[in-house]
């Protein structure tokens, strides 16, 4: 009758506790154990059905109850938690009442002596609780820690300690305190781990080891306060024989990646790593290695991404380090067995984070990249390995890749090799990057072209480049501009004598190139899409490449549908005699074989340019072209060819040139047309343009004008105009070969400390450059000269320029390996003088002057 | 101080140079002032050596790769005009503190603008007599008194010599 009644809930189930109905109520009082223990199962069986059916002050009758039942008999004890637990799922549990219940839990019921079924009831009611009265709990702070380690120390059953476990989960994820039984937590925990369990045959649970592993794993990798004890834990776990211990220890360490930063790892680092290089360069299972390895990446991983204090050692570096300390060495030995694992260890760590991946890359690729080059057998394995370390680049940080020169040099390299690869796999990351607008599209183009080192990949790569060049007017910056270019003469430079790429830039580059070219001259809006250098690069890229055309048919130029009576050529608008540039590289990198068409009209058409244009660019391309072909040409004039060619009517021009410096106003640019003379253009007019270019003619022209030019100096009236003759004879002398600087020098020497004076900085700076290699191996006459040297060179340090100050400091130093005897009677002088400069505020004439004071300071001192 | 047949630390542990400070664009602009910092104090720093403390005179090992001197143990303030450098002897009992101090005291005070206030240390507990070094290091009067004495001074140049440092 009873059950029935209260399952109803017809009436207040307190009555039936301590109501007027007798029988309940009498075998809940009985003095017999059993008896009570029966009254007390009827009690709990009906509370399960209906626990939520109850009132609060029913329940909190019912708390009180049982709380006092649990110091009952033992027998009576199973009842009881089941009672028990059903009441903690009542949503109208009294405030107060889970803490008590806890509370008398922890102190009366000895959990572990208590039978299994009985255990898991315990585990219930804390799951229950904390699911339900997460404050209260908390309120009783570390306790509950306690009283949780205590319950569940010794638990030997699995499905408990999967409940035992998910406690412990929620204590570390819900935040509750540990206070100092942190280690108690652990240790009561941790003493399952690695978890060895086989499931019984017919298991009826169905509880796998997998399930344990992993939910022990959750707890403790859940907290760094942990770290402490955890990682020495899978130190001494590491050395285990056992392999399923050595993999469950490695993914756990693997685990604890994503939590730990550089404060909980970097004092375990080089015990952890020693065991990883074992475990790995050891073992013969692959689930081993795989393990170590990720292990590997999640350390890697963990401490590139920790935040560093402004005085902490990078712990990122210290790892890598240990890491590269014993694997590099490893690499240069490709027939030892321990090569792939260190490969594989480095991938793992490159592979973990971007900062990561460039310290390893920049340690690593030169070594291999050597091997590859230097080793004339070179085993299969090097290149492989180097793909191994590229493939991993590519897949996780490729935009990082052209940061590092050497995984550049790298991929140029393995490009050659395994073109298709990188035609499929990166020609189309790198173009979406490109497109995409990426910040880092700048390294994407460079790194486009240190690939295309084969045709296929050239026929790639061009096309991606060319449509950047083609949307350039909708909006790109002219300095990405500029780079695309520089990566488009690269490639051709690259190519050499290819003939295949040589095709390509013939029937694609070319045409388009200049197409765009003209057509943004006509539209007039150079100046912000096409600045001048950019034409400059472009028209270098276009000679290179028409130097590679052996048929030299110029009959390709532009295909489109320009205006015909286009005349690039007269002078009515500047942008588009810029264009001239492109013309000269053309016509003057081919060939002296070839013949071009009509090359009486375009010289006098040149020369009109050259003399009525207003704009600097365009005058000189098209004067330089006008040389380029002239030198070419069985009779010519200008002087700078004719002096390549020692052409008889030189001569009579450099005379011309000479009563120029005599001029007042053109004094200056005709010694710069000295400089012009002298230098390498890089053009026009070389070797590689097919120019005529006779051997020394340099020093031929300097023996036949220095003694003009010294005679002409001294005979000059001081002034503007003495300056321009030390300017000519300066850019003469800095563009001599050394061996003859050095034996025309003393002659010159006068002169040359008359330059220092001279107020151009221009000539004081290729004076210095000439002086100091004199200064170390000097001629007699200069040391009578040794006053005015040193005090103009002192007179230099406050030079507005900073190039002009670092030489002068230079050649001090210099100075400081004289005989002693000659320059100690400065020292004292020159000391004071140095102090200044080492408070300059450039960092690089600083660095100079430190040097060079040091060294004065110990001019005649003992132990120098 | 000199040196003596027998060697302290015969054996150093030897530790790797750090690379050459980058150029960067600023560096070589005229319109921007670089201050004084404190690479460029352990650049300057990194070129003492001590040949005195080794068995192989050919080949001297600088202050960098003995570890006596770091980086994060060099501060400088420029605007304040202050330089502090600790120093770490390689081993507790080394007698060569006090010349490794005065060496680096020396070459700072040859190397840096007059306006620097400088102080040379020992990085705390890494030294048996730590204050009694220090103190003299401190000490202006004592410093110039040293290097009166042209044996020191011998020493301490030797030191300071850019071409005890291989290439140079």
């Amino acid at each position: 009758r009873f059950p029935r009644l209260a399952i109803k809930g017809s009436g207040p189930i307190i009555g039936k506790v301590d109501g007027p109905n007798p029988k309940p109520r009498l075998s809940l009082t009985s003095s017999e154990p059993q008896t009570r223990g029966r009254g007390v199962q009827l009690l709990s069986q009906v509370l399960q059905q209906c626990y939520g059916n109850l009132q609060e002050s029913e329940v909190e009758v019912l708390v009180t109850f049982y709380e006092n039942r649990l110091k009952d008999h033992y027998v009576i004890m199973p009842h009881v938690l089941e009672g028990l637990k059903a009441l903690t799922k009542c949503l109208v549990l009294p405030p107060g009442s889970a803490v008590s219940i806890l509370k008398s839990v922890f102190q009366d019921a000895h959990v572990q002596s208590l039978m299994l079924a009985q255990r898991s009831c315990v585990y219930c009611i804390l799951i229950n609780l904390m699911d339900s009265r997460e404050e209260e709990l908390k309120g009783l702070g570390s306790d509950f820690v306690f009283g949780f380690v205590q319950s569940m120390d010794g638990e030997r059953d699995p499905r408990n300690l999967l409940l035992a476990f998910q406690i412990a989960r929620k204590i570390i994820t819900q935040g509750y305190e540990m206070g100092k039984f942190t280690e108690e937590f652990f240790e009561v925990t941790s003493c399952y781990f690695p978890i060895d369990f086989t499931p019984p045959p017919n298991d009826p649970h169905g509880i796998t080891q997998e399930e344990l592993i992993l939910s022990l794993r959750a707890v403790l990798t859940g907290s760094q306060r942990f770290a402490e004890y955890l990682l020495p834990l899978i130190v001494e776990k590491l050395d285990s024989d056992v392999q399923s211990a050595k993999v469950d220890s490695l993914q756990t360490l693997a685990a604890c990646g994503s939590l730990y930063g550089h404060k909980e790892l970097s004092e375990f680092l080089p015990g952890l790593w020693s065991s990883l290089r074992r475990e790995v360069f050891q073992t013969a299972s692959e689930k081993v290695e795989t393990a170590g390895l990720s292990a590997v990446s999640a350390l890697v991983a963990s401490l590139s991404r920790s935040v560093l204090s402004s005085d902490s050692e990078d712990v990122l570096h210290v790892f890598l380090d240990l890491i590269l300390k014993d694997c590099l060495h490893h690499l240069a030995e490709p027939d030892l067995k321990l090569v792939w694992p260190s490969a594989k260890i480095l991938q793992a760590a490159s592979n973990a984070s971007y900062r990561a991946s460039l310290k390893v890359m920049s340690a690593v690729m030169p070594s291999l990249l050597e091997q590859y080059n230097t080793q004339t057998q070179v085993s299969n394995d090097v290149p492989l390995l180097l793909l191994l370390l590229v493939k991993s680049v590519l897949a996780n940080h490729f935009c990082s890749l052209s940061s590092s020169l050497a995984v550049m040099e790298c991929c140029g390299a393995l490009a050659y090799i395994y073109p298709e690869a990188f035609a499929m796999r990166m020609v189309p990351r790198l173009k979406e990057a490109i497109f995409s607008g990426t910040s880092v599209r700048r390294r994407c183009v460079t790194a486009l072209a240190s690939v295309s080192s084969q045709p296929s990949l050239v026929q790639e790569s061009v096309p991606v480049l060319l449509q950047i060049l083609t949307s350039a007017h909708t909006g790109m910056g002219s300095y990405f501009v500029t780079s695309v270019c520089h990566s488009l003469q690269r490639i051709a430079e690259q190519a050499g004598q290819d003939p295949e790429v040589g095709q390509i830039f013939h029937d694609i580059v070319i045409p388009r190139l200049l197409g765009l070219a003209i057509q943004a001259a006509l539209q007039g809006e150079t100046l912000s899409h096409w600045p001048a250098h950019q034409v400059h690069y472009a028209s270098l890229m276009a000679s290179r490449a028409v130097r590679l055309f052996l048929d030299g048919d110029v009959s390709f130029l532009p295909e489109n549908a320009f205006p015909s009576n286009l005349q690039l050529l007269k002078v009515n608008s500047c942008y588009q005699t810029r264009t001239v540039c492109l013309l000269m590289a053309c016509v003057c990198s081919l060939p002296r074989s070839v013949e071009i068409p009509e090359v009486d009209r375009l010289l006098v058409e040149l020369e009109e340019l050259s003399f009525t244009c207003l704009h600097p660019f365009s005058y000189t391309s098209a004067a330089k072209c006008f040389a380029g072909l002239i030198n070419k040409r069985p009779e010519g004039r200008t002087i700078k060819t004719l002096l390549l060619r020692y052409h008889p009517l030189s001569t009579s021009l450099t005379d011309k040139l000479f009563s120029l410096l005599g001029d007042s106003e053109l004094a200056s640019h005709a010694a710069d047309g000295f400089y012009l003379l002298m230098s390498d253009s890089p053009d026009v007019l070389n070797r590689g343009c097919h120019a005529n270019v006779r051997i020394m003619y340099r020093q031929r022209f300097f023996a036949e004008n220095s003694a003009k030019l010294v005679q002409s100096f001294n005979s000059a009236v001081p002034g503007k105009r003495k300056a321009a003759y030390l300017k000519a004879l300066s850019h003469m002398v800095n563009n001599l070969p050394k061996q003859v600087q050095l034996t025309e020098l003393p002659a010159l020497l006068p002169l040359l400390l008359e330059a220092l004076s001279c107020p151009d900085q221009g000539v004081q700076l290729s004076t210095l450059s000439c002086l100091q290699p004199v200064l170390l191996d000097p001629p007699a006459a200069l040391t009578t000269q040794l006053d005015g040297l040193v005090a103009r060179l002192l007179a230099l340090n406050s030079s507005p320029s900073m190039k002009v100050r670092i030489a002068s400091l230079r050649c001090i130093l210099a100075l400081s390996h004289l005989p002693d005897h000659l320059v100690l009677p400065f020292r004292a002088k020159i000391l004071q003088a140095l102090a200044v400069p080492l408070d300059d505020k450039k960092r690089l004439v600083r660095k100079e002057a430190v040097l060079a004071r040091g060294e004065w300071f110990l001019l005649g001192n003992p132990g120098r | 101080m000199s040196g003596g047949t027998r060697l302290e630390n015969a054996n150093p542990l030897v530790f790797q140079r750090s690379g050459e400070r980058l150029l960067t664009a600023t560096d070589e602009d005229e319109n921007v002032a670089d201050p004084i910092d404190d690479r460029e104090i352990f650049d300057i720093l990194i070129r003492t050596v001590l040949s005195q403390s080794i068995n192989d005179p050919e080949h001297p090992l600088s202050l960098e790769e003995l570890n006596v001197v770091e980086q994060l143990r060099v501060n400088v303030n420029d605007q304040d005009s202050t330089v502090a450098v600790e120093f770490t002897p390689t081993i507790p009992h080394c007698s060569m503190a006090t010349l490794i101090g005065l060496s680096i005291k020396v070459k700072l005070l040859r190397s840096l603008p007059g306006r620097f206030k400088i102080d040379v240390h020992i990085t705390p507990g890494t030294h048996a007599s730590e204050d009694a070094v220090n103190k003299q290091l401190a000490d202006k009067e004592r410093v110039a008194a040293a290097l009166e004495n042209s044996q020191l001074l011998e020493v301490v140049n030797q030191c300071l010599s850019s071409r005890a440092i291989s290439g140079e």
